[in-house]
This record gives structure tokens, sequence and C-alpha cells, in this order.
């Protein structure tokens, strides 16, 4: 049975139960290579394909295009070619009973789902989410200028299934603190620090998207001997260009046409804009405290229409391994940032992808990822 | 972020209100309870427990119970109003508003427009709306067509929980007079809601659902009907819009337009009385500035012209249901 694999409904998000089967890209008896497109998956919030994690035959569909099926249940099935076929009806079944008991069971305890945790980062207020478990230093994830950690839904799971990963909300986003107080990027450096040492990590694999991106190459300056990795994404602190109209836009915009015209600059293909993140990002700039936050933010880092910080010429000063992802068609801050840092680091550009390359092009940054947390 | 109750979320959103500015005030009968009476003090919280609390946190200084006397207390919040204070005034049942109309319609709602723009009336009025409570013609009207008819009064029909903490919290910052209407079969529905304050601008319609076949327009309890119904018929290949106005005045007419030019199709959904309602109003709207745009005629879902009956069989015949509206969505699908 160790042959065989199976391809199940993955978790995107804390608040996803299940998805609907959009399209099949891999057909029965199709070779798929290792990140290759297996299907695409709907769910209220967006649209995304399932990756491959192996080489291999799809060997069956379970899923019918169309069915709406829980987080978990067995899509399909791939193993090699002389697995038989009974042997792939006897494993389809075993699978769905244990998945069935398994589901009652966590319904009965009332289980499942990792639930985010709120911490005291040396007097602010820090919600996080923790998954997976490792030996040796975790990853942390931190997102960028009006975002939270579920910007990293097709990212922390899967990362979680081989390390301890930890995505957190920025001050002044997400359910953290909304008080900045300063809002430059020295303020939140150190308080993505002191949240690394109220969760006692001495080490951590730093992952940044965006402004997210530049906090985390402030933090690895500041403490070098804290960070095992940097992965710059799309970051912010590598040149002097950011698309004001954006983060003016972002701040400004209230109503839900607005805000849909905002969000889909930060995609390559638009139509991934779903109504559902529009109202939840609408939802979060409700709250009390928000629009003062990222004005604040915005006002320091991004001051005069222009980054205050550009740091890549400063990651010649440190020894920790770092690259830097773009997706190709970044809107925001341009790809042609990702050359302004010292020939060590290494440059991936995205081809598809626009500043949300972690969730459009997902396996690719999960690999990626992978691969400078292995070194 | 827990799941709140309608009446939590609003209970929340006065607490939070008046934490954060010393002038807010409620007020009404048996807002706290048992007033001068013997035994506990904060018994009540008004006839359905949504300002259960205020009393024991923020004292009868600032949480007053009232006489029965809706003309006397309408007006001392309005002209505590004009004076400094935000009141939020309790009018137990929207039936009541006959008693004490003048003080909401040609002073609070007319103060700024009387005065050179330059007094405000900082007021809200929630009062409990719509039928299904078995309470009878007298206490189970929604009435909020009349104060939609007045220039100078904001009126809002909540739909949810998360909608009702963010719209209360709004209606009370805001300047002009508010009413806030609470439909008494809600109370218990729950949902996620914040536990920070938060505002939810009023004038901005939600579409709870987006399709491309059917505009449903709903208010109030009315657009949980209308989700359900939605819900169902995408199951059957119909896929339907659902369009929560938020507030009658303003009304997000852009965003009504905007939904029934994409999908052709127009059904209100609208638990006041059919003439002169908000069925009416938005049924003009679109025959006047997107009649080119239908493929076919507005249905419009409304209780007959008649006084709730208390007869709970008739009362139920009398509430929009969702099969009358699934009915009428069908019918304008062309089935």
């Amino acid at each position: 049975m160790t042959n065989i694999h199976p391809i199940v409904m993955p978790k995107w998000g804390l608040a996803m139960a299940e998805g609907t089967v959009v399209e099949w890209h891999t057909g029965e008896g199709g070779e798929v290579a290792k990140g290759g497109d297996l299907l695409d998956i709907e769910t209220t919030k967006i649209t995304n394909a399932v990756e491959s994690a192996h080489n291999g035959l799809l060997r069956r569909q379970v899923a019918a295009e169309g069915a709406t099926l829980p987080v978990g249940a067995l899509l399909a099935v791939m193993a090699e070619p002389e697995v038989s076929e009974a042997e792939i009806d006897a494993f389809i079944a075993a699978f769905n009973e244990t998945f069935e008991a398994e589901a009652a069971a966590a319904e009965e305890a009332g289980t499942g789902d990792p639930e985010p945790e709120t911490i005291d980062a040396d007097g602010t207020a820090i919600n996080l989410l923790r998954m997976g478990d490792s030996e040796g230093p975790p990853i942390v994830l931190i997102h960028g200028f009006g975002g939270d950690l579920n910007n990293w839904m097709f990212n922390q799971p899967m990362l979680a299934e081989r390390h301890r990963v930890y995505a957190l909300d920025l001050p002044g986003h997400g359910r953290s603190a909304k008080d900045v107080g300063a809002g430059d990027l020295a303020s939140l450096s150190a308080t993505l620090l002191s949240t690394l040492d109220a969760l006692e990590i001495e080490s951590a694999h730093l992952a940044g998207h965006s402004l997210g991106g530049a906090i985390a190459l402030q933090a690895a300056l500041d403490r070098p001997e804290q960070v095992a990795s940097l992965t710059l994404v799309a970051s912010a602190g590598l040149g002097p260009d950011i698309d004001m109209d954006y983060i003016e836009g972002f701040v400004r915009a209230g109503r839900r046409k607005e805000m849909k015209q905002v969000l889909q600059a930060l995609f390559a293909d638009p139509g991934l804009v779903s109504r559902d993140m529009v109202e939840e990002l609408l939802k979060y700039k409700r709250l009390d405290g928000v629009e003062r936050a990222l004005t604040a933010i915005a006002g320091t880092v991004f001051a005069e229409g222009r980054q205050a910080n550009v740091l890549g010429h400063r990651l010649h000063e440190l020894d920790t391994p770092a690259q830097v992802i773009w997706g190709a068609e970044d809107r925001i801050i341009p790809a042609a940032h990702a050359k302004e840092t010292p020939a060590t680091v290494k440059a991936h550009i995205l081809e598809g992808a626009g500043h949300m390359v972690h969730m459009e092009k997902a396996g690719e940054v999960n690999a990626l990822i992978e691969e400078i947390v292995a070194r | 972020m827990s799941k709140k109750s309608f009446r939590q979320a609003i209970n929340e959103a006065l607490a939070q209100e008046m934490r954060r500015d010393p002038t807010v005030i409620v007020m009404g009968e048996d807002n706290a309870g048992g007033m001068g009476a013997p035994g506990e003090d904060d018994a009540w919280g008004g006839v359905l427990g949504v300002t259960k609390g205020l009393m024991p946190e923020f004292g009868r200084e600032r949480v007053l119970d009232t006489p029965i006397s809706e003309s006397a207390f309408i007006g001392a919040a309005v002209g505590a109003a004009a004076t400094g204070l935000r009141p939020v005034a309790e009018l137990m049942f929207v039936d009541f508003l006959g008693v004490c109309f003048d003080q909401i319609f040609n002073q609070a709602g007319k103060f700024k427009y009387m005065f050179g723009g330059k007094a405000v009336t900082p007021v809200v009025i929630r009062t409990m709306y719509g039928a299904g409570f078995r309470a009878a013609s007298q206490h189970s009207q929604c009435l909020y067509p009349i104060f939609t008819h007045i220039p100078g009064l904001k009126v809002v029909i909540p739909s949810s929980p998360y909608e009702a903490k963010g719209l209360m919290i709004q209606a009370i910052r805001d300047d002009d007079p508010v009413i806030f209407l609470e439909h008494k079969v809600m109370y218990d529905d729950e949902e996620e809601v914040p536990d920070e304050p938060y505002t939810i601008p009023f004038g901005e319609a939600n579409l709870t659902r987006e399709g491309e076949d059917v505009t449903i327009v709903a208010f109030g309890r009315m657009v949980n009907f209308s989700n359900e119904v939605a819900d169902k018929l995408a199951k059957d290949g119909i896929s339907c819009t659902v369009v929560d106005p938020r507030t009658t005045s303003p009304l997000d007419t852009d965003t009504i337009l905007e939904c029934v030019e994409e999908t052709g199709r127009l059904v209100v959904v609208d638990e006041a009385s059919p003439r002169c309602n908000m069925a009416t109003d938005i049924s003009a709207l679109v025959a006047q500035e997107a009649f080119g745009a239908l493929k076919a005629p507005i249905k419009m879902v409304t209780p007959p012209h008649t006084p709730v009956p208390f007869s709970p069989q008739l009362e139920d015949l009398y509430i929009p249901s969702p099969e009358k509206i699934e009915a009428a969505v069908r019918a304008v699908a062309g089935e």
C-alpha cells in the first residue's frame, strides 16, 4: 500500500470547511510531476490548484467535477502502474471508512482545527497561528501591509507537514493590537523580535511578504544570530519604488466596489478577488483603530510616496542564507527590486504571478522555502 | 471574535460606546428595570433583555428607566440630543410611534433645518418591529416606511448580529437622528461578531449573495429568508444576488440598480404592509431608472394589506415566507 498516495481536499485558511471541484487538469492514467496541477478547487474565498506532492500516475479520480466535499475528503488516488484496480478499490474503501470515523470522532471531541492564540510580545498583543511540529528552528511567516496571517493559507498548512510554522498578525493588523506606536520599520521589527522571544524561539527561518519582508530583513540585521534564513517575497526594503495608488487606495477604501478594484492590483489574475475576500478586508478595516494604524505605518514606511527604508545593499553584511521571490507581474513593488541584492542572494522571478505570488504560485514558493530551510 | 446573539451584539455596542463616550446615555421603559421598586436593580434590561447589565456598569445616571409615556421620554431624548448628549432611547414597540411622532418627525428630524444647520440631534431610537411573535396587531407592525418617508431621519434595519453591532455603533456616532429597528424574533440569531468596536457606514448595501439570474432586495429578517432561498435555488441552477440595503434612508440606489442591470430580474421582499412600503419604492426606482434592463416584470413579496392577525395560523400565512419568495423568484426566472 505504500505506493498508493491519496490526494485529499486541502485546508486553505482557518475558515475553510469544504471545497468544490472545479476542473480536473490531470485525467485518469495521466502522468503528473511533483508540483504539477492536479485539479482546481473553489472555496468561498478563492479558487486555486491542488498540486501533486509526488511524481507519478493519477490512477483514479474519486471526486467528480462540481462535487462539494469536506476538508480531508479523498479526491483522487495516485499509484504506480503495477498496483491493481482491486487494490485501489480497497484503498479507497479503507480511506473513506477511516475518514468518516475520524470526522465523527473529531466532532464528538470538538477538536480538529488549530486555533490562533494571542501572546504578549513585550506589551503588544500579537495574534498568531501555530501549525505543525519539528525539531530545530521553526518557520515564521510575516504578512504585508494590510494583510493578516490568512495570507499564508496556501503555504502554512503545506510547510507544516514537515516543520513547525508560525504565522502572525502584525501590530495594527488582523487580530493583533491596533496600537502601532511609531509604526516605523524599527518598531515593527522590534515587535517581531519580541514575538520570537515570547515564544522562546532562539532561531527562526523568516519568510516575509512585502512590508513583512522588510520587517524580516530589519530583524535579521538587528539580531543576525536569531535568524536561520531569510525568504523575502515581493519584499519591501529592497528599492525605493512602491505603488502609492495601491497603498492610499487600500487605506481609503470603505466600500465593496472600491476595495475590490484596489485588491485586483495585487494579483496577476484579478478574477481571484472573491466576494468573501473583499468582505473580510472590509470587516477588518471597519474596526476602530485600523485606519489610524494603517495611516501611521504608511506615513512612515512609505513617506513621501517612496520606501523610506532601502536595505538590500546591507544583505552582504549577513552570513544568513537569503533568497528573494517575486511575481513577474507585480504591480505594487516592481520585480526589478529583486536585483537590488548581492549576487549571493538567489532571486526567483515567477511568471504568471503578481504581488501575491505566495498565493498565486503557492507550490513553487513553498518548494523554495523548503529548500532554503533544508540548507 | 466569538459567536454572539443579535441581542448580545447590540448590548455590546451600547456598552462599548458608553465606555468610550461619557455623553452616551440609555433610556426607556424598564431599560434597567425595577426603578423605585424593591428587589433586583437590573431586573429586566428592556422587555427582551437587550440593555441588561448596563445599569450596574454605568449607573442610574446613564441608564434611565422612564415612565410609560413615550411622548415625554422620546421628547426628553430629542431635547437631550439637541443640548449635548447622545441618548439611545428605546421605544419598546414601533407600534407605539403614534404617541411620540411629533417629537420624532417634526422636532428631531427638523432641528438641523430649522436652526440654520447649526443644531445637531444625535439621538438613536431603538425599537422592535415585525410579526411572528404572536403579539397581535398592535405589537407586530413594521412601520419603517413611515420613518423612511421623513427627510431628516436615518433609518437602519440590521439583518444579523454582525450587522447590528456595527450599525448600532455607527448610529450612536452619527450626528443625525437615527431610527434603529430590531426584529423581535431575531434576538437569538447567532454569528461571529468581533469583540472590538467597529462601524458599518450607512447608505451602503451589502450583497449577501452574488448571482447572475435574479436580484432579490430584502430588509431585516427577510434577508435571511432570501439567503435561504438563494442557496436552495443555486442547486437548481438559478443564481440570485441578495441585496441587503441595511438602511432605507439613506438608500443605496446605485447598488440596487447595478445589480438589476446585471441580472435583469427583480424580486423585492418587504415585511411591511404593501401600500407605500419599501417594495413599492424600490420597484418604482427600478421601473424608472432601469426599465430597459428588465427581462421580466418586477415581483413584490409582501404581506396582504391587513392588520397582523392574532390567530397563529393566519399570522404564519401573513408573513412573507421562504416558499413565497422562492415562487416569486422562479416566476421571474421564467419557470
